[in-house]
């Protein structure tokens, strides 16, 4: 963008107007207003050139890859594979620790069939580090996405192992002094990111205290991979999973990371084609990892829009999209904590934020709220966030979500707490 | 500021039913009674019908939480079939989703569902219509399970 800019510098007012030039659909109009997207933690718009880069991939090279011996088939199967080597760049991975899956819950899933299967016997010695039964623990938070517990409960259940989850205090933060951690860990799950709360865990911590007793660490950057700069080497962590529709990418689309000497010694969860060496009516043997673990016909075009928003991402900055909405979580913070009759959750806990906030109205409800804020043209998102035990910890069934992107301004986080303000005239003062 | 299709959505009627809820509150005696969820917001119903000795509705008697349009609804159906005959409430129930489903297309008819035909600007709003049944759907099913 501006070539002179510190590498870590908010965007400019300027820069944004020509990142906002490239997402068409901000210019739309909702209900007769300006649409103010703040939904973008659900589901990031797409610039043109990441639309732009799956059309022409499909006009001038569109074949199946890894099969075939024609021209087209050869270049398809370089620009996936460029694909998933941009990918690997932009996290800190080397490309054969990368695996394509549909989004992030299908990465999940991945890893926790495989600790089943392996748990089953399957994938022999090598994978006798991942089984897992009675007596063995997995951790997760009570804070996490469905995406991020329900395969750990499902995986608890089929090994016997059991499930243990880091409580939340009463404002929302992990209570790592709870211990939840101990010697019988094998794996500890939380999300990098809430997606509810909008606040960065301290991931250091929680690594150490994996790693301190041998347990694995997943981690869950759906909300971190698209807003802040991610490494997983110094981060540290044994496998990270992310949302390609999130990051301005497509749906259909999402990727795990599992450090190179795990991956290779995990036994498949999808099998089928293309992830074989040889094949008798009996048994198979399996290819090394990335392709052990992608059956099946591949999402070519996606991982290829994908790189394509990587590498949008990349001219932008990440550091600098960070510092943006840093401002822009603030300025929506700041600014909600001052209006009468809104509970901001998570308001109190004292660690790095993402611009995303959630708030409770008592008495309003999210439903409605969202719908008075549509009437203006604003998008937000309303519900669960698919996060029931965060919500019920924090006493509400519900709230109202903003979060915004590289793309949102400070006026669109003026709009909406205008909006927030105005949904409590309505439904409040006519009370 | 506020546009006429959102007054419309939130009429004073509606506001009125959800904050001062008519049957709110169940009772301890046996009778029919159903449990509905909407999973993509939370919002809760249990709803119990209670029927006089000639099988009329004596009272519709009901609790949950969620956002008005729900809350009123329940509350506009609790007040509207109280006296009926359970085929008359049967009645009612399909007129009313016929209307919700509409799309805005059919207009709730007010000789058949009284004050509830205030709901009818909820079925042009398709992502809410879930909202407005939930009260109706727990009494149809609370009603099945008279047989």
């Amino acid at each position: 963008m501006t070539p002179h800019a510190p590498a870590d510098a908010s965007l400019t007012d300027t820069e944004i107007l020509r990142i906002r030039a490239d997402f068409p659909i901000l210019r739309s109009e909702v209900n007769g207003h300006p649409l103010v997207y703040l939904d973008s933690g659900a589901t990031a718009q797409r610039p043109l050139a990441v639309l732009d880069a799956e059309r022409d991939f499909l006009t001038s090279l569109n074949s199946a890859v890894h099969r075939g011996a024609h021209t087209l088939a050869a270049e398809a199967t370089v620009a996936f594979e460029d694909a998933r080597a941009a990918l690997a760049a932009f996290i800190g991975a080397d490309e054969e620790e990368v695996v394509w899956t549909s989004n992030a819950t299908e990465a999940i899933n991945l890893v926790a069939y495989s600790v089943s299967n392996a748990s089953l016997g399957r994938g022999g010695d090598a994978a006798a580090r991942l089984r897992i039964g009675p007596g063995d623990e997995i951790v997760t938070t009570e804070m996490e996405h469905h995406a991020n517990l329900i395969p750990w409960q499902e995986l608890a259940a089929r090994t016997g192992a059991t499930l243990r989850v880091i409580p939340l205090d009463d404002d929302g933060a992990l209570r790592l002094d709870e211990q939840t951690i101990t010697e019988r860990t094998r794996i500890v799950a939380f999300t990098h990111v809430s997606n509810v709360l909008g606040i960065v865990n301290p991931v250091a911590d929680l690594v150490a205290a994996a790693h301190g007793v041998g347990a694995l660490v997943v981690l869950d950057a759906c909300q971190s991979a698209p807003h802040m700069p991610l490494d997983v080497r110094s981060l540290d962590v044994d496998f990270a999973v992310l949302s390609g529709h999130k990051m301005l990418g497509p749906t259909g689309i999402g990727a795990l990371y599992g450090r190179r000497e795990l991956l290779e010694a995990m036994p498949p969860f999808l099998t089928g084609g293309s992830m074989i060496t040889t094949v008798t009516t009996t048994e198979a043997e399996y290819l090394p990892p990335p392709q052990r673990f992608e059956a099946g016909t591949q999402r070519v075009s996606q991982a290829i829009a994908l790189a394509a928003a990587i590498e949008y991402l990349g001219e932008v900055g990440m550091p600098r999209i960070a510092a943006h909405e840093a401002e822009l979580g603030r300025r929506l913070l700041d600014g909600l904590v001052q209006i009468d009759g809104v509970r901001v959750l998570g308001a109190g806990i004292d660690l790095p934020r993402v611009g995303l906030a959630s708030i409770d109205i008592p008495g309003i409800h999210a439903h409605d709220v969202g719908q008075f804020l549509d009437d203006r043209g604003i998008a937000v998102r309303v519900g669960h966030h698919c996060a029931q035990p965060l919500h019920r910890r924090l006493g509400v069934t519900a709230s109202t979500r903003a979060s915004t992107y590289l793309y949102s301004t400070a006026d669109e986080v003026d709009a909406y707490l205008d909006g927030v303000a105005a949904t409590i005239d309505f439904f409040g003062a006519r009370s | 500021m506020t546009s006429s299709e959102l007054q419309s959505l939130y009429q004073e009627l509606i506001l009125d039913h959800s904050r001062t809820p008519y049957g709110f509150g169940l009772r301890d005696e046996i009778t029919a009674q159903s449990h509905q969820l909407n999973p993509t917001c939370g919002d809760e119903i249990t709803l119990q019908v209670h029927l006089a000795d000639d099988g009329t509705v004596e009272a519709i008697a009901w609790e949950g939480h969620g956002c008005a349009i729900s809350q009123a609804s329940a509350s506009l159906f609790a007040d509207l079939v109280e006296g009926m005959t359970v085929a008359e409430v049967q009645q009612r129930i399909d007129v009313f989703r016929e209307a919700m489903r509409s799309r805005g297309k059919i207009e709730p008819d007010e000789e058949l569902l009284g004050d509830a035909a205030v709901l009818g600007s909820v079925s042009r709003y398709v992502a809410r219509v879930k909202c407005a049944m939930l009260g109706w759907v727990a009494a149809e099913d609370a009603l099945r399970r008279l047989d």
